[in-house]
């Protein structure tokens, strides 16, 4: 899988808070509503002006918090394609997993800004920055979990496996 | 090669000899949802075609808008309650308490693995359980087969020694953890807790320290059994639920921290993060308060209120203060009844809330005013946490919050001890 897109900056410790604030949380039942109001209290700017295919990048600890699903699924329905981070945290990693949304661990975060077109392989593990000319290399996605990615979420799989997903492994 | 707590109990539950790292399915026993995470769950248990239920306990909780403050969140509650109806779910609805208190008290077995759409459902390590947050659609999947995917967790093993000073409590020490190891500490590992201290701690105690094992980032936290573990479900006629739960002398550690709990003093957590941790001598300065909160799944307990009750007998809350308390459950609230602490809080000039979340997820009961400060015994701080993001979120245990509701600033609660 190559993902293409434009560079969104965000700090560390970006919380789920942060992603879907619990002040919409009557909206959980509307995500297109919810979706309208992701990450606003960590950029005012992001859920405006954000382009599909865009990418954000990000420091250590992205996603801490909440088990709440719906942050994950409102940043892929606004349209963001695969979010880079330093690190992530253990919970909304699987949830974004789950729901098809690809999730990249790279130290050297740092080196990507706010606006750079990157270009990702997923399956090698390499993310090529075009605006900048420079190449990083990620630790290769685990077949299980690459495998969920490909599939668009593991909802695909089950039904695809007619149920049976957890039987086969 | 000896195994750890985690990979004990993932190895019986998926039928294969698992060590760390391994990708596994796993059958679990517990499943559960909350009223944020449970429409989707449900919606996601519909479009996979799923019929029946398949984990031993499925249960829905009504605890995070509860009662619903507005028309949304009470048709997202009726989807929990037609979904409880047409099949084997349990559901606990307004009233009843906040999920992880009430598997606590009624459905955590030790060796149990659980799993829950709300992140603090780590909280059933305490009774020696493998308990881990996930999301809707995992819980979905876990109502629907009995199986969810886990990456078998590291461990890092916590011992805890020494004798606790007065006035000080787990949920210090776990504040203390927190701020040293960092938010993000523990990430994607099992806290595996160990000492002398852990095996003199009451079980109530306890489930603050794994309540909060996610805040460090672990994907739980985990209690060896004991007598104390024994003696808890004997309180709540499960006596015979007992095993013994502990790991191999040989079991291998992703690292072993050691702290002396003696030298830990009542501990801040600042805002805008839980590891954002200052001991309370450190505090040079007044930080004035607009609202105490005592109660949530870290610190609502009976004990947690018996500590805030003794401390504020014979006082009044500070005029300036909004003093909110929640039991963590309706055993809980009944029992603080009939011990006399709920009439001790409203001679204080507190506010007594149905047990549930409270204030603490930001929906209600309790939303703050731009520029206000509240210091609360629950588990996270972030911005925006509590309904409003230009307010800010102070975390301490009871007895420091109660001390704080007496004089309407942070305050060390040895002065009242």
């Amino acid at each position: 899988m190559i993902i293409k897109g434009k560079v969104w900056k965000f700090e560390d410790n970006i919380s789920t808070d942060l992603i879907a604030p619990g002040r919409y949380f009557h909206l959980r039942t509307n995500l297109p509503e919810l979706a309208k109001h992701v990450l606003e209290d960590a950029r005012e700017d992001f859920s405006q002006n954000v382009q599909k295919g865009d990418i954000i990048v990000a420091g250590i600890n992205f996603g801490l918090g909440s088990s709440r699903e719906h942050a994950p699924r409102i940043i892929k329905l606004a349209g963001v394609s695969c979010i880079i981070a330093k690190s992530f945290a253990r919970i909304f990693y699987r949830n974004a997993i789950n729901i098809g949304l690809p999730v990249i661990t790279l130290k050297e975060a740092d080196k990507i800004n706010e606006n750079d077109v990157l270009s990702i392989d997923l399956s090698n593990g390499i993310i090529n920055n075009i605006t900048k000319n420079e190449e990083y290399k990620f630790k290769e996605i685990p077949e299980f979990i690459l495998n969920i990615l490909n599939s668009g979420g593991i909802e695909n799989i089950i039904k695809e496996r007619e149920k049976n997903f957890f039987l086969e492994v | 090669m000896g195994k750890t707590i985690s990979e004990k109990i993932l190895s019986l539950h998926s039928g294969k000899d698992v060590k760390a790292d391994d990708f596994i399915i796993t059958n679990v026993d517990i499943a559960l949802v909350q009223d944020g995470t449970g429409p989707l769950t449900i919606k996601e248990f519909h479009n996979l075609k799923f019929n029946t239920l398949i984990p031993h306990h499925s249960l829905l909780f009504i605890d995070h808008a509860s009662p619903s403050p507005r028309k949304e969140l009470s048709n997202a509650h009726n989807i929990l309650r037609s979904f409880a109806n047409g099949g084997n779910a349990k559901l606990f609805d307004v009233g009843e308490g906040v999920s992880h208190q009430i598997v606590a008290e009624k459905f955590v077995k030790p060796g149990n693995l659980v799993v829950g759409a709300d992140s603090h459902t780590c909280t059933a390590g305490a009774m020696g359980a493998f308990a881990t947050g996930m999301g809707s659609t995992d819980i979905a999947i876990a109502f629907g087969t009995g199986k969810v995917w886990l990456k078998v967790p590291q461990t890092i093993k916590i011992k805890l020694t020494g004798q606790i000073q007065k006035g000080v409590y787990s949920k210090d020490v776990m504040l203390h953890i927190i701020g040293d190891i960092k938010a993000d500490g523990a990430t994607y590992k099992a806290l595996e807790f160990d000492g002398d201290y852990i095996h003199n701690l009451s079980f109530e105690q306890r489930l603050t320290l794994t309540n909060m094992a996610v805040e460090a980032g672990a994907k739980t936290g985990i209690i060896p059994t004991d007598d104390i573990t024994k003696e808890y479900l004997k309180k709540h006629n499960r006596e015979k639920d007992y095993i013994e739960i502990y790991a191999d002398n040989d079991a291998i550690y992703e690292q072993i921290l050691e702290y002396d709990v003696s030298k830990i003093e009542p501990q801040i957590s600042f805002p805008h993060t839980v590891d954002n941790v200052k001991n309370i001598s450190e505090i040079n300065e007044d930080i004035k308060i607009d609202q105490v909160v005592i109660g949530t799944c870290t610190n609502g307990r009976l004990e947690d209120l018996k500590i805030a009750a003794d401390i504020m007998k014979g006082h009044k809350k500070h005029k300036n203060i909004r003093c909110l308390i929640v039991p963590a459950s309706k055993e809980v609230y009944k029992e603080a009844v009939k011990e006399g602490f709920i009439d001790i809080f409203i001679d204080f000039g507190a506010t007594i809330i149905n047990p549930g979340c409270g204030p603490c997820v930001g929906v209600h009961a309790g939303i703050l005013a731009d520029g206000e400060k509240v210091l609360s015994t629950q588990n996270r701080n972030f911005k925006g946490r509590m309904g409003n993001p230009l307010a800010e979120i102070y975390l301490s245990s009871p007895a420091t919050a109660a001390a704080t509701a007496i004089t309407g600033k942070i305050t060390d609660p040895r002065n009242f001890i």
